[in-house]
């Protein structure tokens, strides 16, 4: 089965439109440059394929096999099985980006109360209809900050991932943004704010602050750092984990201009990475220099409540060169898992959620910093990620913990040199007192 | 014939709260100063309701599985099921990035392979990954086309060329990359004009952008000139992909001269577009270009796979991770069914399919066809003939396909065609679909000028107001809360006689 039902008639076609051979379909390709056939295998069955799938699946290890607590952002959380069976719905993941509104009112709607949702959770006037991933959003934060204030540096922490620096450079080449980094507070890990009063100046477009930070640790002393930027009329870009908001103050309430985050955990699995959902949201005044799709509500002929794809003239396809990003494809399915977990789990459950994983990340700290061998670095408050140094060295650790089946923390010392014999360990609902209680045993095992 | 359900479907906020918001004391252990003290208006919904809701909304979207939708540039195919099913298994769901690499060798070598094939159907020497769209694979090639001017000692070239034809991507990509962008038009052939080109390259041009066949769906049938004009101004040729579902087995971009191809895996290998995404975007470049490709590669030696993260003149990464795996695997399992006979087919019928419609279309005189008479897996039709007859425009006949149960194609893109509609019915397509909607089609520039101005009336809502969306910019429930309040007082001040 090949999916082309024309296979057996395309003779019959051929003739109707006036043509002998499929080849003479192909004439405008110049001889010299025609193709041999492709060197790939013949196809296989779909009971074939899945069979090739299944071996291949085998070696991987899933979350269910090999339970991991790594830090830096990306964790495994419970998807409630609403959401599979809502984004399965084909007339959904098999639509395209929304150009013809009256055909699309679902997904329309669905985008739309996603933009409502993430501009509640984030305390900002509105959302856009999604982002690659978090890490693309500070690219495209960096960029609007620069296009509405028309300033050339942007600050970041030191302590924000390696692939988010990596990142922000490439999207900010082209406009010429200088990036500074600010460095942590030793002692707390927090954001050293001596020296963010020091380098922020008249030329500084934006600063992006993350809370909880990399190393899983509060900014706390987020009036004095909004003040500082207020004061130097630049904006504040804040990065969130969509999960500590039901116990944290959402940004917009200490001051925010943007706010994005990564949205995948939110009614999307680990998926080695990939897709991601950028969480993007801002002040209404920044309207006109969004990058990406907005929803709108609006009419029809009839006066009946509508929703549709607006203020398109941002957009490349109508804008092109001067558009505010070249963005067209972006993660509707993966917004609207989003969008479905958060109604399932109502304020209730999302408040419920972060305490449990506030929790878990206190009480994991206490029983592995309880073992010989393991310290905390950072004074400061943390959400459910930490900072462990190990007396030894961390890579055999790491070895001899993945023969008696768990992943221990991220190793973070090929990044910040000063975190040595340091591993990022993260936790959340999703893991068993098992499966906590093993890596407890495993750590006081190995080291 | 298709309709789609139609509810009066409430917003989320709107529908009834069965349980009450708890109270609920802030986590002393909290620093006070980010301690929660405002409560969360996310509604708290039983799991029925929320299913009821979306389901709901889910009937009122049309998708391929429920009709033709073909949107020209869009390649719409069918989306196998066995592709889901498979992509939602643990062993490749359930993969954190960040595992040692031991336990994901099973996904490093579909990505492995995945490029490989990659290689092979469009004959470039080395695939990434890792862009999420077509729009960041683009961006990807111009970052490459940056490192690679810039180790050539070559920064003086600061522009990038393309055909008025482009996607809005192409330009708006280049400059996000840093690039001044220069458009040429188009001969009357619809193709590029070799001696615009010509006198438009210069030694300030970084990389000239093309999509072949171009997006009126005609092969650049001098593509082997136009490679050469490129390269010997020392400029590098970039391939948009989005139309590889032309030429599987009959052209490949790198034996055209390309330097940059990017494939959008969510049109020529089928991955479903998800109402707008996740799709994939990979990117393949011939050698010279190899050294500069993101981070991490996946490489292969003696039955292992590992990400490597050493080279020295890569641009770094330009998303988090390795790209869009999931769709990467759905990609992955159609190429492997497909395999070299299905996916050769594919194009050919593709283009067979897109000619059988062109041409009854085309004969039936009610519409025209601008440019050359050879069309590959598109074509793009004018209705300009009906628009200067009887005032009835491309969105005109769009909406009342609508009421057919059809999906419309593309509309007014490219821009250089009056009142354009973009075809592209794909290999998915019966012979019957296809006629079905010739039918719908030749019907619609027949019927009376009214019924097609007045269309959709067979939809859930009929044509939006959509400078209302601009004046009145409502985008959460929240402004919608808000623009009923001050509308509704704007009305007392009116009947107080209280202008201001
Ligand atoms: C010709 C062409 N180029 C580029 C793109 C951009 O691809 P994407 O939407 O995946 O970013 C598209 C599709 O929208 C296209 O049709």
């Amino acid at each position: 089965m090949k999916f082309i039902p024309n296979t057996t008639i395309k003779q019959t076609m051929l003739n109707e439109i006036g043509f002998h051979t499929i080849d003479e379909l192909f004439t405008d390709i110049p001889k010299k440059i025609r193709a041999k056939p492709l060197n790939l295998p013949k196809g296989l069955t779909q009971q074939q394929t899945e069979q090739k799938l299944r071996i291949l699946a085998k070696k991987n290890q899933s979350y269910y096999d090999l339970p991991n607590f790594l830090g830096g952002g990306t964790k495994p959380h419970y998807v409630p099985a609403a959401v599979n069976s809502i984004i399965s719905r084909s007339e959904f993941y098999t639509a395209y980006t929304p150009y013809q509104p009256e055909a699309s009112q679902g997904f329309l709607q669905a985008m739309f109360e996603y933009q409502s949702i993430i501009a509640e959770l984030t305390g900002m006037d509105i959302a856009n209809a999604s982002l690659y991933d978090g890490v693309t959003a500070l690219g495209e934060a960096a960029l609007m900050c620069t296009r509405i204030n028309k300033r050339k540096t942007f600050l970041i922490p030191e302590n924000i991932s390696w692939e988010k620096k990596s990142v922000l450079k490439n999207y900010t080449l082209g406009a010429g943004l200088i990036i500074k980094e600010i460095p942590y507070d030793k002692k707390t890990g927090k954001l050293n704010i001596d020296i963010l009063k020091k380098t922020i100046d008249e030329d500084t477009t934006g600063v992006y602050l993350e809370n909880p930070n990399f190393f899983g640790i509060f900014e706390d002393d987020v009036q004095t750092i909004h003040a500082l930027i207020q004061q130097k009329g630049s904006l504040f870009v804040v990065g969130i984990d969509p999960f500590s908001l039901g116990i944290i103050k959402n940004p917009g309430e200490y001051g925010a201009d943007i706010i994005l985050g990564e949205g995948r955990s939110l009614g999307t699995n680990l998926e080695f990475g990939g897709p991601g959902l950028g969480l993007f949201a801002c002040k209404t005044e920044y309207l006109r220099q969004l990058p990406g799709r907005i929803i709108g509500l609006t009419k029809d002929t009839e006066g009946k409540q509508a929703f549709c794809m607006t203020l398109q003239t941002r957009e490349q396809h109508i804008r092109r060169a001067r558009a505010t990003s070249n963005i067209c494809t972006n993660e509707g399915l993966i917004a609207l898992a989003a969008l479905v977990h958060l109604s399932w789990l109502g304020s209730n459950g999302l408040e419920e959620l972060s305490r449990i994983n506030f929790q878990r990340g206190q009480s994991l700290a206490k029983e592995i910093t309880s073992i010989k061998g393991f310290k905390t670095v950072f004074s400061g408050n943390f959400f459910n990620e930490f900072v462990i140094r190990y007396k030894g060295d961390t890579n055999t650790l790491h070895k001899k913990a993945l023969q008696k089946g768990v992943q221990i923390g991220l190793s973070i010392t090929k990044w910040f040199p000063a975190l040595n014999q340091c591993l990022l360990f993260g936790v959340t609902e999703l893991h068993t007192d098992e499966q906590i209680q093993h890596l407890l045993t495993v750590l006081r095992e190995v080291a | 014939m298709y309709r789609c359900a139609i509810y009066d479907e409430p917003l989320l906020n709107e529908l009834e709260c069965c349980i009450p918001q708890e109270k609920k004391k802030p986590v002393a252990e909290l620093p006070t100063t980010l301690q929660r003290t405002t409560p969360l208006h996310i509604p708290n919904l039983e799991e029925i309701q929320v299913v009821r809701h979306f389901l709901r909304l889910s009937q009122m979207n049309y998708g391929i599985d429920t009709g033709m939708y073909p949107l020209g540039s869009c390649t719409m195919k069918y989306n196998p099921k066995i592709c889901e099913d498979i992509s939602r298994w643990e062993s490749f769901a359930a993969v954190h990035p960040n595992q040692d690499e031991s336990t994901v060798q099973g996904s490093l070598q579909i990505m492995y392979e995945l490029e490989q094939m990659l290689c092979e159907i469009t004959g470039m020497n080395t695939f990434t990954l890792q862009p999420a769209a077509g729009a960041q694979g683009e961006f990807t090639g111009l970052l490459l086309t940056r490192a690679y001017h810039h180790f050539n000692g070559q920064n003086h070239r600061t522009d990038v060329i393309l055909p008025d034809t482009a996607h809005g991507t192409n330009p708006a990509s280049a400059t996000m990359a840093g690039y001044t962008v220069t458009e040429i038009p188009s001969t009357q052939e619809g193709t590029v004009d070799l001696s615009v080109l010509e006198k438009t390259l210069s030694e300030k041009t970084a990389c000239f952008m093309l999509t072949n066949p171009n997006t009126l769906g005609i092969f650049e049938s001098d593509i082997c000139e136009i490679q050469k004009l490129v390269h010997n101004a020392g400029s590098l040729l970039y391939y948009d992909g989005a139309n590889m579902n032309a030429i599987m087995g009959k052209a490949r971009p790198g034996d055209m001269g390309f330097d940059i191809v990017h494939i959008n895996l969510h049109k020529t290998f089928s991955t479903p577009h998800g109402g707008g995404g996740p799709g994939a975007g990979p990117v393949g470049v011939t050698k010279k270009l190899e050294r500069f490709l993101p981070v991490p590669r996946v490489i292969h030696s003696k039955n292992n796979y590992a990400l490597d993260y050493n080279y020295m003149d890569s641009i770094g990464k330009i998303k988090g991770f390795y790209g869009n795996f999931s769709v990467l695997l759905k990609a992955y399992i159609y190429i492997l069914m497909m395999g070299q006979d299905g996916l050769t087919e594919a194009s050919e019928i593709a283009v067979l399919n897109a000619n059988y419609m062109k041409k009854k279309l085309v004969d039936s005189k009610k519409y025209d066809l601008p440019y050359k008479e050879h069309r590959t897996h598109e074509f793009v039709l004018s209705c300009e003939r009906l628009h200067q007859e009887k005032g009835i425009r491309a969105l005109d006949v769009a909406k009342r396909l609508l009421d057919y149960g059809l999906h419309p194609p593309t509309i007014y893109f490219p821009m250089i065609v009056k009142e354009a509609l973009m075809i592209e019915p794909t290999e998915s397509e019966s012979k019957t679909s296809l006629d079905n909607y010739i039918d719908a089609l030749l019907k619609i520039a027949d019927e009376d000028v009214q019924t097609v101005l007045n269309a959709p009336t067979n939809t859930k809502v009929r044509r939006l107001d959509e400078a209302l969306a601009v004046k009145n910019p409502t985008f959460t429930w929240k402004m919608k809360q808000n623009t009923f309040t001050t509308e509704e007082k704007q009305t007392c001040c009116e009947s107080a006689g209280r202008h201001h």
